[in-house]
């Protein structure tokens, strides 16, 4: 149980400090009376939750990060709420055995309200054996639900290491196509691939003819494969009038292993110069992108 | 003029209804759990709806600026079924305390048999258990004698009066409702039953203390703009701006704010009204652009004819 025992312990040190003595307590007596306990009971307190301890942000130091990532590799809790927190302290402290968790997990998420449905996805790299979990994770993808989208693929391991390349590219393609950030999706350059990048180029002539916009960071996909059949594709972010495409295009070039790319980069040389002194990143270009 | 509808059947309405209502000044709605014309054959259908209330359709609401929120409850109906009303009593804990989730309802008799006298009682049980509210539906047929019984019953299993919403009452229970203590709340139907003009006269004569208007509109004829066309009436024939502010909005969330899941705040300072959240291919736009409010942005107050 090492991989989720440090994590709850964080997690109840993290609400200890900011929850009242009396939610606290209701807290550490749900999840001490639930150990063994039934379904119904779990189900029940986790729903209880925001009405025992609040909805507030959690409020974590630099400090606190770091030891999240150091208990479990790629965690991040950025953005967590209170009771976000609080649902998985008890889902946890209720339930440690893996095939058990899924179950229950899966009667919770079938039920589950919006804020629970955040929360149980962010919750995935947490979870014993998390392989079990993959399904679920998918699940949480297909929602219309933006935040809920995003509790899967932003700011969280578990797609990147628990994902097969097909939901993989489902996942990017489909960050793309709601206007989700990718910048925030862990493991986007390691995954990269042809696939991936082939079916984004068609998006793109798609939305061209549209005369719609495209998102810079989509180039962030492409750039690797861009060789004699895609290169010319950056040409047309690269001439475009928001510096922030040009920008994208310029960082796809340096990833591309084609000869044109230096050539075409040159044709840019402020905006190389800032990719070189670092003042221009994909982070960045995800900060400046308009909103889609 | 700010109103609430604290009883609708939104996921019956369009999208073309909430447009309307947001700008007739509807600002927030309460979804009743009910029937939905055709009757269910098993849990999934009714864990799927609960799970729509508490969901899907709160979603969409805010898509327009309305607050949603609902009650959570086997209706008296379908309580009929009993094999199927065990199923759905055992999934019924589970949804009943959601986020804005206000009461068990709507409960209570249709036909008054016996298997909805036994789930309207273990879902008072459930509510006094969960501390929550209850929004009684009284029935259509022996209105008045059925109205007698619910609250009889309610007070029977010990719940207080004033955590108890009446619903449906007519000029022959008002009294006996507002007596005993109870909210007593009108549905205001085109054609039959409690017409606006009635209601109007109900208010005249009994004032606005926990008397409380709303449509019940849902797939049949009724009229999703009942709460301020009632409003509006009120204000032509003379009745006090106090009684329509309070049977028209502010009792709405005297009586359900005390579920601490309807709050003001809410509306009043609204996370701003983002439609661009919404997936593309799946979204209530539908090609239109996005309406995004800024956090400051004035309530709309808007007349309705």
């Amino acid at each position: 149980m090492s991989n989720t025992t440090r994590p709850l312990e964080l997690m109840q040190a993290w609400l200890q400090k900011q929850l009242s003595d009396e939610a606290f307590q209701w807290l550490a007596d749900s999840a001490a009376a639930l150990a063994g306990a039934a379904d119904r009971d779990l189900y029940l307190a986790v729903s209880l939750v925001p009405r025992k301890v609040g909805k507030a942000d959690l409020i974590l130091s630099e400090a606190d990060m770091k030891a999240a990532d150091e208990a479990r590799s790629g965690w991040r809790p950025m953005g967590w709420s209170v009771d976000q927190t609080a649902r998985l302290v008890i889902m946890l402290a209720a339930t440690p055995e893996g095939p058990e968790f899924a179950r229950r997990l899966e009667q919770l998420c079938i039920t589950a309200d919006v804020r629970e449905s955040i929360a149980f996805y962010q919750g995935l790299p947490l979870y014993p054996e998390g392989e079990r979990y993959v399904a679920r994770a998918g699940e949480g993808l297909r929602t219309n639900m933006k935040a809920v989208f995003e509790a899967v693929a932003h700011d969280n391991p578990y797609p990147v290491e628990n994902f097969g390349e097909n939901a993989w590219n489902q996942m990017v393609l489909k960050a793309i196509f709601i206007g989700s950030k990718l910048d925030p999706i862990q493991g986007l350059d390691s995954r990269r691939n042809r696939d991936l990048a082939t079916t984004l180029i068609d998006y793109a002539h798609e939305r061209q003819a549209a005369s719609r916009t495209i998102m810079p960071e989509l180039w962030r996909m492409v750039g690797p494969f861009a060789d004699d059949e895609l290169i010319d594709e950056l040409s047309w972010p690269l001439g475009r009038e928001l510096m922030v495409e040009r920008q994208a295009a310029a960082l796809a070039l340096f990833d591309s292993p084609h000869e044109k790319a230096a050539e075409m980069l040159n044709s840019v040389p402020e905006i190389k110069s800032d990719i070189e002194a670092g003042r221009v990143s994909w982070e960045t270009v995800c900060n400046d992108a308009p909103k889609p | 003029m700010k109103t609430i509808d604290p009883h609708i059947h939104m996921s019956a309405r369009t999208t073309d209804d909430y447009e309307a209502m947001a700008a007739a000044g509807v600002v927030a709605v309460i979804e009743p759990a009910f029937w939905l014309g055709q009757t269910r054959t098993n849990v999934g259908s009714f864990i799927d709806y609960y799970s729509s209330l508490i969901g899907w359709e709160r979603f969409r609401a805010a898509q327009f600026g309305i607050s949603h929120y609902c009650t959570i409850g086997l209706n008296s109906k379908e309580a009929n079924n009993e094999a199927l009303a065990e199923e759905v009593m055992d999934i019924l804990p589970r949804f009943a305390t959601k986020e804005g989730v206000v009461a068990i309802g709507e409960i209570g008799y249709d036909e008054q048999s016996a298997a909805e006298d036994k789930y309207f009682r273990a879902q008072l049980e459930l509510a006094k258990e969960l501390d929550m509210l209850v929004m009684i539906h009284t029935p259509h047929r022996d209105k008045k004698k059925g109205t007698s019984r619910s609250m009889d019953v309610c007070l029977e299993h010990g719940l207080a009066p004033n955590k108890v919403i009446v619903d449906h009452n007519v000029e022959e229970t008002v009294k006996e409702t507002l007596d005993r203590g109870f909210w007593a709340a009108f549905t205001l139907y085109p054609q039959t039953k409690m017409g606006n003009e009635r209601m109007v006269e109900v208010v005249r004569q009994y004032g606005s203390e926990r008397i409380i208007c709303d449509s019940s509109a849902d797939w049949g004829v009724s009229d999703p703009l009942a709460v301020p066309k009632v409003a509006n009436l009120m204000a032509s024939k003379g009745i006090d701006q106090h009684h329509i502010h309070m049977t028209c909005y502010q009792n709405a969330i005297n009586a359900y704010g005390q579920s601490g899941q309807f709050n003001e705040e809410d509306w009043l300072n609204p996370a701003p009204i983002d439609q661009r959240t919404l997936f593309e291919d799946n979204s209530v736009l539908r090609g239109q652009n996005p309406r995004v409010d800024e956090v400051d942005a004035p309530l709309k107050d808007a007349a309705v004819g």
